[in-house]
């Protein structure tokens, strides 16, 4: 194995069940200390690919290879190397934190510090609480604890922050910056663009089972998605223009002195493009299924 | 811990890992087993309802049945023996079940539907080491378990134990036997509820029915011949047997099937009833069904 190769390499990914494709052809790969996120409405095919890939659920079709290891086939060694942060939480919970941070730890070969690992993820005065006496997010912070207490190569993040209120996000997203200074790769599913922006070095958007694009987050949709929007009202009638050249539209507009209505410039935001990715695959999807 | 190792400094350990399989590991699997022990008791304790619906269960019907009865003798006239001796046998065989088998299979019911064996699956945890937790939980509890019914049943309801060492080397192998298959049943019967909400439903009146045919609650050669013979396939009914071999006077020997205490028959029917339940688990016991 060659240390340059990717962590995950993800080629003609199919999952289907009966005749409906959860996932279909889909092909990514993830670089050794990259974040990739995975963007996409409910549904989608998001989790159905990060469980292929943690081994939890059998492939229809395609290839696929983490740490250099097919999924299907990976044994105890290979969860070694692992960190799997599970989209939902549950367990009754009759242990404390810190009791079963230490319990899992034992379960690694080189785990993190437990005490450290309850600091990162703000838990210090909750340590010694049973964990079903905690808060949901509470909760969700511990199954963050134990998917990186054995000090993963790469992490899996489905949904992680789901359920969080702002501070804790806040504080989640420090908590992964400094994972991902140390090297460890990750791959990320969210519903959160901001959270995608502001963790992802690159993102997927996946829509009905499919990439429909895959890219830099600040190249997702290409140039043109990004192209400015200049908006006013003549006459009260709402014009727009989309242009790469806002300054001189706006004075062409007030060329003759007159101040246009309800006048502004729209750089289009990561929300703005997924969200017009996504419709217009729904859109074309469509179009498909009435031929 | 290397919290501020860059990263390149982690590039090398793919080659460290390759060609290094826990699966064999034993020894790894053995330490991590009696970790999950340790685990698995604390967390037992801490649950209220599992404390009383199988760990004292046995001692609350001990004593009911030692109150309720106090004036009878189920002895003869002359060598009379009271209630508590008469269930003392039958209670400690139903702590095996319910340590065992009852326990067992919800509580893994339970962590499957919640997604405890989901989390264990994407772990490094071995199999094996999962099963020597859960057994060694049900071994530790169920001798605490039978401790206690034992001492109430000497100190409280003045009971008269066997002081023959080969009576207590007698119970010894009955009590080890019986607790293993019970445990390797109960696993293997946790496949069975769809649902960690239907467990109770479905494990409860398999073991109530089982007590009841098996001579816990009701004497067993009170029961009808074809439904002696019809209990005799199942593993409590030989387990009750022989913990009345142990503490029941040697005049009751007569009134058991085939008029013996017939221990090679308490191991070997035990011992058959583990074989299947180590070859069901075998086949069918996965940390998650995949595509569910």
């Amino acid at each position: 194995m060659n240390t340059t190769a990717p962590v995950v390499q993800v080629e003609n990914l199919r999952k289907t069940y009966g005749s409906f494709a959860a996932v279909d052809l889909v092909s990514f790969e993830i670089q050794r200390g990259e974040t990739f996120a995975l963007l996409g409405p409910n549904g989608a095919g998001k989790s159905t690919t990060i469980e292929i890939l943690e081994g939890y659920r059998d492939r229809t079709g395609g290839s696929a290879s983490v740490l250099g290891v097919d999924p299907g086939k990976g044994g105890l060694d290979w969860k070694a190397r692992l960190g799997i942060v599970l989209q939902s939480t549950g367990e009754s919970g009759n242990v404390t934190v810190r009791e079963q941070l230490t319990h899992f730890a034992g379960y690694y070969p080189s785990p993190r510090n437990v005490d450290e690992v309850i600091a990162a993820v703000g838990l210090e005065t909750k340590a010694s609480s049973l964990i079903r006496k905690l808060s949901g997010g509470q909760r969700r912070r511990v199954d963050v604890a134990l998917g990186i207490i054995g000090n993963p190569e790469l992490l899996f993040l489905d949904e992680p922050t789901t359920g969080f209120d702002p501070e804790a996000r806040q504080q989640f997203w420090q908590l992964i910056r400094s994972l991902k200074a140390e090297g460890t790769s990750i791959l990320l599913t969210t519903h959160y663009l901001d959270e995608a922006a502001q963790l992802g070095d690159r993102a997927g958007v996946i829509a009905g089972g499919k990439m429909i694009d895959i890219g830099a987050i600040d190249e997702l949709g290409g140039a043109e998605a990004r192209v400015p929007i200049v908006r006013w009202r003549d006459n009260g009638v709402r014009r727009e223009e989309r242009t790469h050249t806002p300054g001189a539209v706006v004075a062409s507009l007030t060329a003759d002195g007159t101040e246009p209505a309800g006048l502004e410039i729209i750089r289009p935001s990561l929300e703005d493009i997924y969200l017009q990715l996504v419709s217009d695959h729904a859109h074309a999807s469509e179009v498909e299924n009435a031929r | 811990m290397s919290t501020t190792t860059p990263a390149p400094a982690t590039a090398p350990e793919p080659q460290v890992f390759v060609g290094r399989s826990y699966g064999i590991d034993f020894g790894r699997t053995l330490t991590l087993g009696f970790s999950r022990i340790k685990y698995e008791v604390r967390a037992y304790f801490r649950q209220g309802d599992s404390v009383f619906f199988t760990f004292l269960f046995p001692v609350v019907m001990l004593t009911i049945f030692s109150l309720a009865f106090s004036e009878q003798n189920f002895g003869s006239e002359e060598e009379p023996l009271t209630a508590a001796a008469f269930y003392l046998p039958g209670m400690l065989a139903a702590g095996l079940l319910l340590s065992g088998l009852q326990n067992m299979a919800i509580d893994i019911a339970m962590e499957r539907s919640d997604g405890t064996l989901k989390r264990f699956a994407g772990t490094p945890l071995p199999i094996m080491s999962y099963f020597i937790g859960k057994i060694g939980q049900v071994f530790v509890t169920g001798v605490l378990q039978a401790t206690l019914v034992i001492v109430v049943a000497s100190v409280a309801f003045g009971v008269e134990l066997p002081s023959e060492p080969s009576k207590w080397l007698t119970f010894a192998w009955v009590f080890v036997l019986g607790v293993t298959t019970s445990a390797v049943l109960g696993i293997a019967l946790s496949a069975l509820p769809r649902s960690g909400k239907s467990a109770t439903a479905v494990v409860i009146p398999i073991a109530l029915v089982l007590q009841f045919i098996s001579g816990v609650y009701l004497g067993f050669s009170l029961l009808p011949v074809w439904l002696q013979n019809f209990a005799s396939i199942f593993p409590l009914k030989w387990m009750a047997q022989g913990m009345r071999e142990v503490f029941l006077p040697a005049s009751f020997e007569v009134m058991e099937q085939s008029e013996s205490w017939n221990l090679p028959g308490v191991a070997i029917a035990t011992g058959l009833w583990l074989v299947i339940g180590l070859i069901v688990t075998r086949i069918t016991f996965r940390w998650i069904r995949k595509d569910s």
